[in-house]
């Protein structure tokens, strides 16, 4: 079997991936990312020789289809207000506070 | 010592008054005050009062007509959600988190009488095969101290052998609960997917993730199955199939069954002493009239990448609820390890990328799935090995992320088919590691695969066997 050829994985990918979840890392913590990153995606890179003509995808292997129940409300699951807010570190007058998304 | 016996010796000595819930309970305890310092088993243990008084209540109200697990001492993962019990998925990104709910698994269990004795430590998030991506210091081997307890269900399994509990709940994605079994010398069931409810069991990856027992032997394993297994309304993925009573027919003989063994499994990068170990325990097999054939699984090198791709994908996307907003710390909190995870399946889920790597994934899971239906037709049950090496040196994966990645080859095709698989004990290596070996059945086969794993231990003696370990 023939090595495959490493592709690295710039670090303006790796950035922009990071972005995109929602993970703020450091240039230190970039930098290191990077050959891992590559050496890993090398590894699954494989799975391009496979050949998958004509073959659909499998998302779930329940067998089943349409799990449906019926719109009501299930009393025994539902958390009060003190005890959703329980865990928050940052609260208002009962409620979660979050950054704000727009602007003054 | 009380804890070495099976789970319905123990039954039959409550009933008898032989001895007590609590004397068995006080007997855990005190392994856990001994061993737990040098093994780091326990993420939280539960207060000693509480248990106690638990367990006399438990003898107080009597054993008669009650669950074999009634009065039983044992541990969950630290996955699973406990209401007012800190349950962190062994992450500091939940270091302060108290659940406000119950998993269903755990309500199952307290219904049944069984006594938690504390949540346990493992890879976060169920990200890893050694227990050392921890933010609570790695699970060692109790076997060996200096070796890793496998993973990501570590600490469950080395309580096990530690005689700390008489059972866990352990939660199995790639081989999170078969990899840990084969390592500490215990037995560990990954249920077919949907066997067991999923609900308040923080997830990995949702469509491998399975929730499973670990105990001592097949029949322990049964016992567990049986009480946790069903339909549950809150995991719209959990099977409507009705579970059998496994426990009454574990002495079904096994003659005339068919195991295949894998070609592909049986070749470069296996341990020698483990692949001599299932060729011995094979020869056992025989004896007791199972046929062996020599079968083939070629898509075996693409196990890797398959389970690489959808694993990391789909923990991207459950992760992306810790926000430290409603609850749990910040996105900051996570190891390097889980960032890789998140950031492959970013990437593998991303613009421009889905199609060769996620979308190709899933297809090749389909090939997985025929390659899998076409062995278990040819036989029965598919034996192979769990681990490629006896357990590895504390330091040793972690620090190595493709190493790593690469010590799952045997555990993580099963997930993406869904199919289940015992691990059980079958030897050891000339330096007293133990060794593992997984029997991979047709999806809700567990029955068959428990028949074959208690035929093996009632004429082997390998899961009787347990670390010597000084307080």
């Amino acid at each position: 079997m023939k090595v495959a050829v490493i592709k690295i994985v710039t670090s303006s990918i790796i950035k922009h991936i990071a972005q995109l979840a929602n993970l703020d890392l450091s240039d230190e913590e970039l930098k290191s990312m990077s050959p891992q990153f590559s050496s890993i995606l090398n590894l699954v890179s494989k799975i391009k020789k496979l050949d998958t003509t004509n073959v659909s995808e499998t998302s779930q292997v329940t067998g089943q289809e349409n799990v449906f129940r019926e719109d009501e409300v299930d009393s025994k699951r539902i958390l009060t207000q003190e005890e959703a807010l329980s865990n928050a570190k940052n609260k208002h007058n009962g409620y979660f506070v979050v950054d704000a998304i727009f602007e003054e | 010592m009380l804890a070495d016996k099976s789970i319905s010796e123990i039954a039959r000595a409550f009933r008898d008054k032989e001895f007590s819930s609590e004397d068995l309970v006080k007997e855990c305890l005190a392994n856990i005050e001994k061993y737990n310092p040098q093994i780091n088993a326990f993420i939280t243990k539960i207060d000693k009062d509480i248990v106690l008084s638990e367990a006399r209540q438990k003898d107080r109200q009597g054993f008669a007509g009650k669950s074999l697990l009634f009065g039983i001492p044992y541990v969950l993962k630290d996955s699973y959600v406990t209401r007012g019990i800190m349950t962190t998925a062994a992450s500091n990104v939940l270091k302060n988190y108290l659940p406000q709910y119950d998993a269903t698994v755990y309500c199952k269990l307290k219904e049944t009488g069984a006594i938690l004795l504390g949540k346990m430590n493992m890879d976060a998030w169920g990200h890893g095969g050694s227990s050392e991506n921890t933010d609570f210091s790695p699970v060692h081997n109790p076997w060996d101290l200096t070796r890793v307890a496998g993973g990501s269900s570590g600490g469950p399994a080395a309580a096990i052998a530690a005689r700390m509990c008489l059972f866990a709940i352990g939660e199995d994605t790639g081989g999170s609960i078969r990899n840990p079994a084969a390592w500490c010398n215990i037995t560990g069931l990954k249920v077919s997917y949907g066997r067991v409810s999923r609900y308040g069991c923080i997830a990995y990856a949702s469509s491998f993730d399975t929730v499973g027992p670990m105990a001592k032997s097949a029949e322990d394993c049964a016992i567990i199955l049986e009480t946790i297994a069903g339909h549950d309304m809150y995991d719209g993925t959990s099977s409507k199939n009705e579970v059998p009573r496994y426990s009454q027919k574990l002495a079904t003989p096994i003659k005339n069954v068919t195991v295949g063994m894998p070609e592909e499994f049986f070749q470069k990068g296996l341990d020698r002493e483990i692949k001599k170990a299932i060729e011995t325990a094979v020869e056992k097999l025989q004896k007791l009239g199972v046929k062996s054939k020599v079968i083939s699984l070629p898509m075996i090198e693409y196990g890797i990448p398959v389970y690489y791709l959808i694993g990391p994908s789909e923990t991207s996307s459950n992760l992306a609820r810790y926000d430290g907003i409603r609850y749990g710390e910040t996105r900051s909190n996570f190891t390097g390890e889980t960032m890789r995870r998140i950031m492959i399946g970013t990437y593998a889920l991303s613009a421009g990328y889905y199609d060769a790597y996620y979308k190709k994934a899933q297809k090749a899971r389909t090939l997985f799935i025929r390659e899998y239906e076409k062995a278990l037709n040819e036989c029965d049950v598919i034996l192979m090995p769990v681990n490629p090496t006896p357990p590895t040196k504390i330091g040793e994966l972690i620090n190595d992320p493709v190493q790593n990645l690469l010590a799952d080859i045997y555990t993580v095709s099963q997930n993406p088919v869904g199919v289940p698989s015992l691990a059980i004990p079958c030897g050891f290596t000339k330096s007293g590691l133990p060794i593992g070996m997984q029997l991979v059945g047709k999806m809700f086969a567990e029955e068959k695969l428990l028949q074959v794993g208690y035929a093996y231990q009632q004429m082997n003696s390998w899961h009787n066997q347990k670390p010597k370990l000084t307080p």
